[in-house]
Parts: C-alpha cells; structure tokens; sequence
C-alpha cells in the first residue's frame, strides 16, 4: 500500500473538508451544517467502535444504542441536580465524563459478560434485551422525566478549559474526539489484540485450537466499544440539549447497525462513509420535492430507504467502500 | 525403541446418542515416535483427535501426557502444554495472509495479548519464528498471499505450518494428505519424514502407503476398539488386521 | 377483591401469551429450519390487524373479515418470501437482520400511505363483545375468551402437524438437520415458502384479533416483535414446545406484573411514581428472565436436537 493511493486521498480530503467545515460553514453564513455534521461525527464515533465488535470482530451486538443513552443521561442528570438542587458540582464536566466512562464500561462488562457465552442469534437477541432493559429503565424513572425525556437546561462545565456552550468549540471537540477514537481503533485493530478478534471472527475452531480464549479478548472488545460509545453519548447530550429513552430504543442500534453496513463493514473509515450516507439520504429522501396525488413523496422516505437498504445487503455487500478505489483493506 | 511414553489413553469412551464412537481405546505413544491409527471409515479416528485436543469431552477414561492428567484440561490448556492439530477439512484464517496465519499461531504462545498498540506487522518477534516456519515448509513464496489464494496442496502444507508454530511436544495429524494430488502427497510425505525426527507424532491417513512407510507403530481402530497395535510389520501380517480391515480394501 | 382480579389478569397473561405464541410459532419455525432472522414479522401481524380492519369494513362482518385475512396475509408472507428473504437464506444474521429491518421500514410506511396515519378500530360483533361469568360474580369478556379458545385450538393443531404430518417430519428434520431435507429429494424451496407462509398466516391471525382489543396502528408489531423474539430465545430457537411454555410465562409475567406492581410499588414509592415505573419494571421483568435463562442455558430452555453448534 503506497501512501498516498487515491483511497488515503480521498480519506483525507474528507478529513480535511470535516476539520475546516464550521469555517466554510460561516463563509456561507449558515451554521445549520456545523450542528448537523456535529451529529454525524458522533454518530460515527458510535459507529466506529460497533465496528469493532461487528465488523472486526463478528459480534453483531443489537444494543449499542444503550451506551449511548447512557452517557447522555449522566450529562442530563448532572444538570438536572445541578439546577434543581444546586448541587454544583454535578454538572463538572469531568466529574460527567468519569462517571460517563466508568459507568458504560461497568455496564459493557455485565452485558458482555452473559452475552457473549450465547452465540448467533442468540447473541443478537440478548444484546438487544439488555438494551431494552436499560430502555424501560428510563421510561420508568419518573423524576428524570420517563417517557418524555430530560431537557438539559445547562451544557457541561468543563471549567474553562472548552467552552461547549460555544458551537465552535463543541465541533472541534466532537471532531477531535472523532480523529481520537480514529485512530485508537487503527492502532487496536493491528495490534495482538486486534489480531486475536479478528482471528476469533475469522476461526474460532482454529484459534482454540492454537491455543487462545477468545472470551477474555472478546469481552475486551466488548467494553471498549460500549466505553466510547458512552463518550458520544456525552457528547451528544451536550449538542442536544436534551436526552430521552428514544436514543436508547433498540431501532436506533438498528440505524447504527446500518450505517457501519453502509459504509463497508471491517474497514476503518467505514463507518464515518456509512454515517454519511446514512444522514444524507435520510435529509435527501425526505426532502424529495415531488408530489404524487396530493402526496408529498418526500414524508414517506422510508418508503424508499426501507427497500434501499435491503438492495445494498443484497447487491452491495460492502457498502460505499466497495465504490471506493484501491484495494480493499484485508480485515473483512 | 522404548522411549518412554508421552501419551498414555486409558479406557478412553466417548458415546454419541448412545452410539459407541471412542469404546474403552487403550493404546500410548512413545516419545518421539510416529504413531499411525488407520481403521475404516467411521472408526472414530477424527473423534480420538477431537478428544485428546479437548474440543469434545470424554465421557470416561483417562489422557495422560507427559506424565499427568490431561482430560479435564480446556482445548487452549492443551495447546499450551504441547498439543497440536491439523484439522482433516482445512481450517485456516482465510482472510489472513500465510505469513499472519503463521504469526497468530506463534502469537499464542508468547503471553497474553493484552497488547494493543504495537502492530504485530512490525513485531520481530512474531514474524521472525514465523519467517523462518514457513522456510522450513518451502512456503516462503507465498509468505503474503491470502490463504483463499492458495493451491489444495498449499493450504494443507500450511495447516500443518500453523500448527508446528505453536512449538508442540505433540503432533496430531488428520488425514493430513486429504484431497492431495499424488505429487503433492510425495511432497508432503517428504516434509513429513523430517518432522517426525523433531516431534512424536499421532497420524491418521488414509494413505496406506504413506503410513507404512513413516509409521514406526500403528494402531488398528475398528468401531472405537484398538484391535492391534505394532510395527508395520507386526500389522500387515495380523490375521485380524487382514480380516477386520485390510482386507476389505484389497 | 384480589382473588377475583388476579383470576382476571391470569387469564389476561394466558390471553397474551396465546397470541405471543400464535407469533413465535412461525417465527420459531422459519428460524429454525432456515436459519433466519426475520424481523419483519411484526409487520405481518400489523398487516393482518389492518387486513382485518379493511375487510370488515367492506363486508360488514368480523368474521368473514377474519377468513379473508387469514389467506390474504399467507399470501402477503408468500410474496415477501418469494421477493426478498428467499435470496437472505443463505446470508449471515447481520445481512438479514439488516435487510428484514428494511421490510420494517417499508411496511410501516407504506401502511402509512394507504390508510393514513390515525389508526383504525375493528368493531365487534355484539356476540364478541359482550361478557360471560365464568365464576359467578367475575365477568369476562367473550372475546378474550374466544382469543383464549383460538390459541389452543392452533397449538393443538400445530402440534399435530408438526409430530403427526409428513410436512411435520419435514420441519423437525430441517430445523435439527438442513441437509437430511435436501439429500431426501425434498423441494426445499416450496417447503421453505410453505413454512414462511403458515407463521405469516399464523402471525396474520394473532393481529386480526389483537385488532379488537389494543388498537390497529403503525408500529403495533414491533413492541411485540420484541416480546416473540423475546419468546422464542428463552423457548429455545427451532422448538414449538418452547415457543409455548415460553409464550405462556411471559404473557403472565407481562400482565401479572403491570396490574399489580403499582399497587406493591405504591408501598415504597409516591403514586405517580409507582405508575410510570410499574410498566417499565414489568417489561424489565421480562428481559431479566430472559437474561437470566441465555446466561444458564446459553441455547434456550428447550433447543431442538442438533441445532446450534
């Protein structure tokens, strides 16, 4: 692999393109994109670290979207005290952020734990029952708002250090955190580590009887995924404004499921071209400006989306990396 | 000739639905020795090897091996006290290159791999012992082609390859020749006459050739039973050797 | 008062449970003998819900609503069969999980445009909608009787086909050994459509009369998609008799729990509090024991013979 292969190119043109959008984004004179491509960057962290599991590891973990519950409603229950109850220092940012990291992975470990003694389907299913758990946790919890959710009337504390009521500094936060995770996975997926996933999804016959348990490594896997994971779900509550046990509801770890097979599965920019697309064509199919009979074409994208997605299992394995030039990165 | 024993199978049963696949199978092999077991299909050969490398449970018996109980030992326990497979239906990494297939095998018995930053593609010490397996096999050529991308006779070669990576005391080999053209089986034969100095070996074939000729001893299997056990010699003249097994293929 | 109200939700939970198991029945089978995730099962029971709407709308009777349902919705199921999941078959779980995801996706708007987004009501027959005294003094609706009745009548039947009938044979060979079918001569294909078709049927049925009583809305099957994937794990994938038992525990856990954990959460917590978290802890209820049973038995209670290596 040559550096600089039309695919590196390309990757970092889009990279390029994300990390001076809030400047294109003020030449236009409309930051409406920097808070959607805030979105998309956090939604591909999710993304990102399924990929581990999923893609390089052949977990098909239906639950992630819990993580991301998670760590959106420590921001939203920090600041909740913090303003109801004028406990300060609920709402310091990293006070947030350790319990965000602490409690996701704790809750990775658990779920992980069982899960991963099941196989298959099997696996899917359990995944997504603790999801769901987690799910009608928060619908039961009256105080923090139940169904409806938890409107977060005051962003995280950083202390000075980032403003995050500060558009700006937020996407260059999420950004970063993005490049971050980019590359934490790069290095994990090419390491010892990354080598015994990938070999547990490639053999696992093989791998016992060479002598590894995947169980410990895969189990890993498991927490650093959930652990980032929960990150974005910081993040996210700190660009929403607002969290509610729709994020964790088991359709939108379907979505993220989704846009890591859009993106072309196993491959380490995957996700953030399946995130893309995944955004894009819901903004586009949506705003379809055609009117059949009084119906407006566009209100029932998912008309489109549904069977879109069914095309792409079925004819594009890959996703859009399989539109990409150069080859393939190995590790499918 | 009388090594001690590196492998000692007791009364050994495995039952499948109440079939007898594994009924009371006694037999040892020495140290340093090629044990052949030939039998007749469904004499429960691939079942011997799934339990001496704990793949499947015993349900009786006792596996001794370099001198203590292995039976209820995990297949991973096993592979790191000195027990390696290839398997008979070839089960490799196929999305791996040769060189990595090797890689992750040496990987195995060097610690844990709680390891997370360092690419294993710059790692001496994984790629070197593997560098210098695949020399040993004549496989160097191939060292960075897919697994999919490689010959029949190439891939059983490197299942083989993956399984002398992990530095056993004992080869378990099944039906290593399977689906080989008869020039690649020459081959392999040869590479198999050279091993047999450096490691005891446990051979299943199908080849009668090929194992009279590498066996010092073998061991009939018919319905799970050792109905003998002796140089090849001793085995080609067993009158119930002739009338249980080999005469049936004459 | 609790002895006649615990009557009434236990027969509620058997009520559930029947349909969850009229559900799991085809979903069990198709994941058994085929390997294959079908989320989409959901939306055939949404379409019998509205099928059955439209049709006695038209005729102006429930029942033969309910008889133009029934083969509608086989065939629906033998149309999607034939058009998308034929070609998932072979697909790992993650492909089919994805594609059946988008089937969710398509039915639920598609419902969305024919019959718009407010839902319908199927009205009953009087017959159907009055209560009888099954003990004196507890009056229950005959219609949930009738559900009741259905449920058993289609276990009874199911199981006669699946232990008596050479299409049963067929099913219990395929769902414990895929190529035994093949190397018979069997047309697989026509058996697999066939199957697909009865748990469309099957699931057709269980929304037809769930139409009545919840009520005929877009998004109706997922909640109890979950519920039957839910079911069918805990059952043991591939096993009718898991499907049952299976079905039938967590109808009473589901209902049992949210008629009566308010009042016992009452006791430790603020009214308002106990009744948005007595649901919430019902349904968490169901995923514990589900959890609780893959973490003991990582195959289900009951995992056909030869299945899941």
């Amino acid at each position: 692999m040559t550096l600089l292969s039309p695919r590196v190119l390309i990757n970092a043109a889009l990279l390029l393109l994300l990390a001076a959008l809030p400047f294109l984004t003020d030449m236009m004179g409309d930051s409406y994109y920097t808070g959607v491509t805030s979105r998309v960057l956090i939604l591909a962290i999710a993304a990102t670290s399924l990929n581990l599991l999923i893609g390089y590891g052949g977990m098909v973990s239906f639950g992630h979207a819990a993580y991301l519950g998670l760590g959106a409603y420590i921001v939203g229950i920090g600041a909740f005290h913090a303003i109801e109850d004028g406990i300060d220092w609920m709402l310091n940012g990293y006070y947030q952020l350790a319990a965000t990291l602490i409690l996701s992975a704790l809750v990775a470990l658990v779920i992980g734990a069982i899960s991963l003694r099941t196989r298959g389907v099997y696996f899917i299913m359990i995944t997504m029952a603790f999801a769901q758990m987690l799910y009608f946790t928060a619908v039961g919890i009256e105080t923090y708002g139940g169904d409806d959710g938890l409107t977060i009337y005051s962003r995280s504390d950083m202390l000075g250090l980032i403003d995050l009521n500060d558009e700006k500094s937020l996407y260059y936060l999420i950004f970063f955190s993005f490049l971050a995770v980019l590359y934490l996975m790069h290095r994990l997926v090419g390491s010892r580590f990354g080598a015994v996933i990938r070999g547990s999804k490639s053999n696992e016959a093989r791998m016992r009887a060479i002598g590894f348990s995947p169980y410990k490594y895969r189990l890993t896997a498991f927490i650093i995924a959930g652990t980032i994971t929960g990150y974005a779900g910081f993040l996210m509550a700190n660009l929403n404004d607002f969290v509610s046990p729709s994020m964790m509801h088991w359709t939108r770890s379907g979505d993220l499921i989704i846009m890591i097979v859009l993106g072309g599965i196993g491959n380490l920019f995957g996700p953030l071209y399946g995130t893309i697309a995944f955004m894009a064509l819901e903004e586009l199919l949506s705003s379809i400006p055609l009117t059949i009979g009084g119906l407006n074409v566009g209100e029932y994208w998912q008309i489109i989306f549904g069977p879109l997605l069914i095309l792409v299992v079925l004819y594009a394995r890959n996703g859009i990396d399989s539109f990409l030039p150069g080859t393939r990165e190995r590790a499918k | 000739m009388s090594s001690p024993d590196l492998l000692i199978i007791d009364k050994l049963v495995k039952r499948y639905d109440g079939l007898l696949a594994t009924d009371d199978l006694s037999f040892s092999l020495r140290e340093g020795e090629l044990h052949a077991i030939i039998g007749p299909n469904g004499a429960g050969k691939t079942t011997l090897i799934k339990q001496l490398t704990g793949e499947i449970a015993s349900d009786a018996g006792a596996i001794h091996f370099d001198g203590r109980p292995i039976r209820r030992l995990s297949e991973p326990a096993r592979s790191h006290i000195g027990i390696a497979r290839s398997f008979q239906i070839t089960s490799l990494f196929p999305d791996f290159t040769v060189l990595e297939n090797v890689m992750l095998a040496v990987q195995a018995h060097q610690g844990h791999s709680f390891r997370f930053w360092r690419a294993t593609g710059k790692e001496e010490r994984l790629i070197e012992p593997a560098r210098a397996l695949l020399d040993d096999m004549g496989m160097e050529d191939s060292a960075d082609h897919l697994v999919a991308a490689l010959s029949h006779g190439e891939q059983r070669q490197l299942e083989i390859a993956v399984a002398l990576a992990t530095k056993p005391k004992l080869l378990l080999l099944d039906e290593p020749m399977a689906g080989m053209s008869s020039e690649d089986s020459g081959h392999l034969v040869e590479i198999l006459r050279r091993l047999k100095s450096r490691y005891s070996i446990l051979l299943i074939e199908h080849d009668m050739d090929a194992v009279f000729s590498l066996a010092d001893r073998i061991t009939v299997l018919v319905y799970g039973r050792a109905i003998a056990t002796g140089t090849p010699d001793e085995i080609r003249d067993n009158e119930e050797v002739r009338r249980a097994y080999l005469g049936e293929e004459a | 008062m609790d002895g006649l109200l615990l009557l009434e939700q236990v027969l509620n939970g058997f009520q559930l449970g029947l349909l969850l198991f009229l559900l799991a029945a085809g979903l069990t089978l198709v994941f058994g003998i085929m390997d294959m995730v079908n989320l989409a099962h959901g939306s055939l029971y949404m379409m019998g819900a509205y099928f059955c709407a439209t049709f006695t709308g038209w005729t102006g009777s429930f029942l033969v609503g309910a008889l133009l349902t029934i083969p509608a919705v086989f065939l629906l199921g033998v149309i999607v069969e034939m058009i998308a999941l034929r070609n998932l078959y072979a697909r790992d779980h993650l492909d089919q999980v994805l594609a059946t995801f988008g089937l969710i996706l398509f039915f639920n708007e598609t419902t969305r445009l024919i019959w718009g987004p407010i839902g319908l009501s199927i009205p009953l027959p009087e017959f159907l909608s009055s209560t009888v005294e099954i003990i004196p003094g507890a009056p229950y609706p005959v219609f949930r009787l009738a559900i009741i009745l259905m449920g058993l009548l289609v276990a009874g039947l199911l199981y006669f086909i699946v232990a008596r009938t050479r299409l049963g044979m067929l099913i219990r060979a395929g769902a414990s050994n895929r190529e035994m079918i093949g190397a018979l001569g069997i047309n697989i294909r026509l058996l697999f459509t066939l199957v697909f078709g009865l748990g469309a049927a099957l699931a057709g049925l269980a929304g037809l009369m769930a139409g009545p009583i919840l009520s005929v809305e877009i998004g109706m099957g997922e909640g109890i998609l979950i519920l039957t994937l839910v079911v069918i794990v805990i059952g043991g994938i591939g096993s009718i008799k898991g499907a049952f038992i299976a079905a039938i525990v967590v109808g009473l856990i589901d209902t049992v729990g949210r008629s009566f954990l308010p009042e016992i959460l009452k006791l430790v917590l603020s009214d308002d509090s106990a009744s948005t978290a007595a649901p919430a802890i019902s349904s968490m209820l169901i995923y514990l024991l589900m959890a609780l049973v893959l973490a003991i038995r990582p195959q289900g209670l009951f995992p056909p013979k030869g299945v899941g290596k």
